[in-house]
């Protein structure tokens, strides 16, 4: 062993080329009964400088599945490239969308292809799964992922987390004595959270801010759209009738 | 065409480099800056050299870094271009299409880990729709109306921030030549691997133009005053 | 059918110059039942006629999406016209991939006429038994290409291939002139009726052997698809019930139908191959 480590330098030691970057940014995905938003801020970095204030990381792959990628963007936008090829793929086969399940476990074999050269990004996926209820899919680089009721991930993902912890799981609460937590936050509330998390992390992390873009996901014929009645800067992006909605809202953040 | 056909995963460094390309969107369309030196480390190596190069009808691009790489990128966008033009169906590659071509490209390379070592701006105009990209040897891409390489974008893009956003569609070509004055400038009197000699491009409806080499005329009277640190120490 | 002194090998001119292994490849095309496209301005349509082996199976499959922007309808071999779709989609999702550019129809249409050239003239190959009409969207506006196994391909502005083709062809010069600035219900208002031109005696067009495709701005008879609006779309059985509505009967018993430039069996009907679409 101790022979493998002492090989002599006969030449001066050349720089390696790194084949990654890290381009700041956060997002973030809560999953409701019969809805699910994801959001990420739009500003890209490297280093102290601002690249661009809008590079979406948020992206619509069908009509019941949004995907939100952080971390190298030349990576995650490869990423979501490839996952959308393999979608239409699946689209030319079965001339459906396929479930979100199913991108879910398509994405963990795509990431895990590349184990040993890793896209170096965290990937949320959320949606309306084929029952109707909300999902959040969370990854890691390498494809390990779990689904659950909310995740943030990125730059600000230990300032975001620990707050949605808090606000959608309860924790280090407890009830007023003879009540109980809800099961499942209201539409209303998400977009609240997700707003003052946006708020907060740009407020406190340089690599944050410009835009937030936050999609939501309504399941088919779902009650939540009366809590998007009147939301600014809010677009339908829906392809198809009577089934899923996707929405799409567009706020500032600060640009310092 | 065999881009990037070698697998040749020895890492290189650049050698003979450009320095900053800077560009901006204003009322026409596109215009875009560099200097006329390749440096080779800190000689000033080759002193009228074209860093802006037109691709086909309705794009430019700037370049920083390896100029070896940049000569070898010019190439084979020429064949693309030629490829493109010998099918003769009026269909024609505009500045996007270029953008995303190079982009695989870069990224393909800096996944073999052979990358092509260049900061990249793409600037174009095609069916009334100004277009400004940026690519480099990591495939990182991102689009702003003000973009910078280099050196440019920690000393120029601040400058071009506050002089063009929110006034895209306001800026005349006089304004626009005036503000890339200054930070080509202000380049030239910070960054010790510029020159004084720069071309700008312009791309709009009417095609792409680069100009001539033109000189930016500076003062240095002001050093003569300046004590402290260098060869004078009182 | 008939035998000649030169068909074993298609690389092997006869003395007259002619291919005849091409030539059979040709009457495959013509041995599928009909597909018809026409275009306006606007819209680009294509209309087909499904068989089926019988009452209890289903129905063929006669159109294939390409991408958003093109599509296709075929006659003739269901399975080689499978393998050259699926080579399209390719190079389609190539181009995007590329150049983030939805690639020009002619470019598609050209890729596949190329493949199929070179079955006409490499020892030990046979031609595609199968014909397309190809229709598209792109920057220059929608267009209609017919591909053969011949390795030609053209331009359209209306055009109909396959069994008893040229019934609806003679409707369809008859009318194109009307096609450039039809509204998307007449245009395919006038595409079922040039296909039902192709029909014998007996037969109607109903809801489960037509299928209807087309690219542009959406009819109100539609609903939205899992594709963004105006893209490729392929409307079958009660989706196609309110086009089929708009059809005017024909005014006198028609006429036997001029006999389509195809001889024997696909003429009579009777020779359904299964494996011919």
């Amino acid at each position: 062993m101790a022979d493998m480590v002492s090989i002599p330098h006969s030449q001066p030691q050349q720089h390696q080329f790194n084949p990654y970057t890290e381009n700041g940014g956060t997002i973030l995905a809560i999953a409701g009964a019969d809805f699910s938003v994801i959001a990420g801020d739009t500003r890209q970095s490297e280093g102290y400088s601002i690249q661009t204030r809008y590079a979406p990381k948020v992206f619509r792959l069908t009509d019941k599945a949004v995907l939100a990628v952080n971390g190298f963007a030349a990576d995650g936008n490869m990423f979501v490239k490839k996952v959308r090829q393999r979608l239409e793929w699946y689209r030319h086969a079965h001339a459906k969308d396929m479930p979100i399940r199913a991108i879910a476990r398509l994405i963990q074999t795509m990431l895990y292809s590349r184990r040993f050269f890793p896209y170096y990004v965290y990937n949320i996926l959320g949606g309306i799964e084929e029952d109707g209820t909300g999902a959040v899919y969370s990854f890691d680089p390498v494809g390990s992922y779990e689904r659950e009721a909310c995740r943030a991930a990125g730059a600000a993902q230990s300032l975001v987390q620990p707050f949605l912890d808090n606000q959608i799981y309860f924790k280090n609460q407890t009830p007023a004595p003879g009540t109980s937590f809800p099961g499942h936050l209201s539409l209303s509330t998400v977009l609240s959270l997700v707003i003052d998390s946006f708020t907060s992390a740009t407020e406190r992390h340089i690599e944050v801010g410009d835009g937030l873009e936050m999609y939501i996901v309504l399941a088919k014929n779902s009650p939540s759209i009366q809590s998007l009645r009147d939301i600014r800067g809010m677009s339908e992006l829906t392809a198809t009738e009577d089934g899923e909605r996707v929405f799409v809202v567009r706020r500032d953040l600060k640009k310092d | 065409m065999s881009i990037a056909a070698q697998t040749d995963s020895c890492p290189r460094q650049p050698i003979v480099t450009g320095t900053s390309v800077l560009a901006l969107k204003y009322k026409d369309g596109v215009m875009m800056a560099a200097d006329n030196l390749a440096s080779y480390g800190s000689l000033a190596r080759f002193k009228d050299i074209q860093r802006l190069h037109p691709v086909g009808k309705y794009t430019v691009i700037g370049a920083g870094g390896d100029m070896s790489d940049f000569q070898y990128i010019q190439k084979f966008l020429e064949q693309l271009i030629i490829e493109e033009f010998t099918s003769q169906d009026g269909h024609d590659l505009g500045p996007a299409q270029i953008h995303e071509y190079l982009s695989q490209v870069m990224y393909s390379r800096r996944s073999k880990i052979n990358p092509l070592w260049n900061s990249l701006l793409v600037g174009g105009f095609k069916d009334g729709k100004s277009f400004l990209s940026y690519v480099d040897l990591l495939g990182t891409t991102y689009s702003a109306t003000t973009l910078a390489t280099g050196f440019g974008a920690y000393l120029a893009q601040p400058i071009l921030r506050k002089e063009v956003e929110g006034r895209e569609n306001e800026l005349t070509e006089e304004e626009a030549i005036r503000i890339m004055e200054s930070c080509m400038k202000v380049l030239y009197y910070r960054d010790a691997r510029s020159l004084d000699k720069y071309q700008l491009a312009v791309i709009t409806a009417d095609g792409v133009k680069i100009s001539e080499s033109r000189h930016l005329s500076t003062t240095w009277s002001f050093a003569e005053g300046i004590r402290g640190y260098g060869a004078q120490t009182q | 059918m008939f035998r000649n002194t030169y068909d074993s090998d298609n690389t092997v001119f006869s003395p007259q110059g002619r291919l005849h292994q091409v030539e059979y490849a040709l009457e495959a095309v013509k041995q599928g039942s009909a597909a018809v496209g026409l275009k306006s301005k606007t819209h680009a349509v294509l209309l087909a006629l499904k068989r089926s082996t019988g009452e209890l199976a289903s129905y063929q499959q006669k159109m294939f999406r390409i991408d958003d922007h093109a599509g296709i309808a075929i006659a003739g071999l269901t399975s080689d016209a499978r393998v050259l779709s699926n080579f399209m989609r390719q190079q389609a999702m190539s181009s995007k991939m590329l150049f983030n550019r939805a690639i020009p129809v002619n470019r598609l249409v050209s890729a596949i006429a190329d493949k199929a050239q070179v079955n006409t003239q490499e020892y030990g190959r046979r031609p595609y038994g199968v014909g397309f009409l190809v229709i598209g969207y792109d920057e220059s506006g929608s267009h209609l290409y017919e591909f053969s196994p011949s390795g030609n391909s053209y331009e359209y502005f209306a055009m109909s291939i396959g069994a008893r083709s040229q019934s609806a062809k003679t409707y369809l010069e008859k009318h194109y002139e009307e096609f450039a600035d039809a509204s998307l219900e007449d245009l395919i208002r006038h595409g079922l009726h040039a296909l039902r031109e192709t029909l014998q005696q007996d037969k109607e067009l109903n809801v489960n052997n037509t299928s209807i495709g087309l690219i542009g701005p959406r009819s109100e008879h539609e609903k939205k698809g899992v594709q963004p609006e105006g893209a490729f779309r392929i409307l079958e059985n009660e989706a196609i019930e309110p086009f089929l509505k708009t059809m005017v009967a024909k005014e006198d018993p028609p006429a036997p139908a001029p006999a389509a430039s195809s001889s024997g069996p696909a003429a009579s009907g009777s020779g359904d191959v299964q494996m011919s679409g």
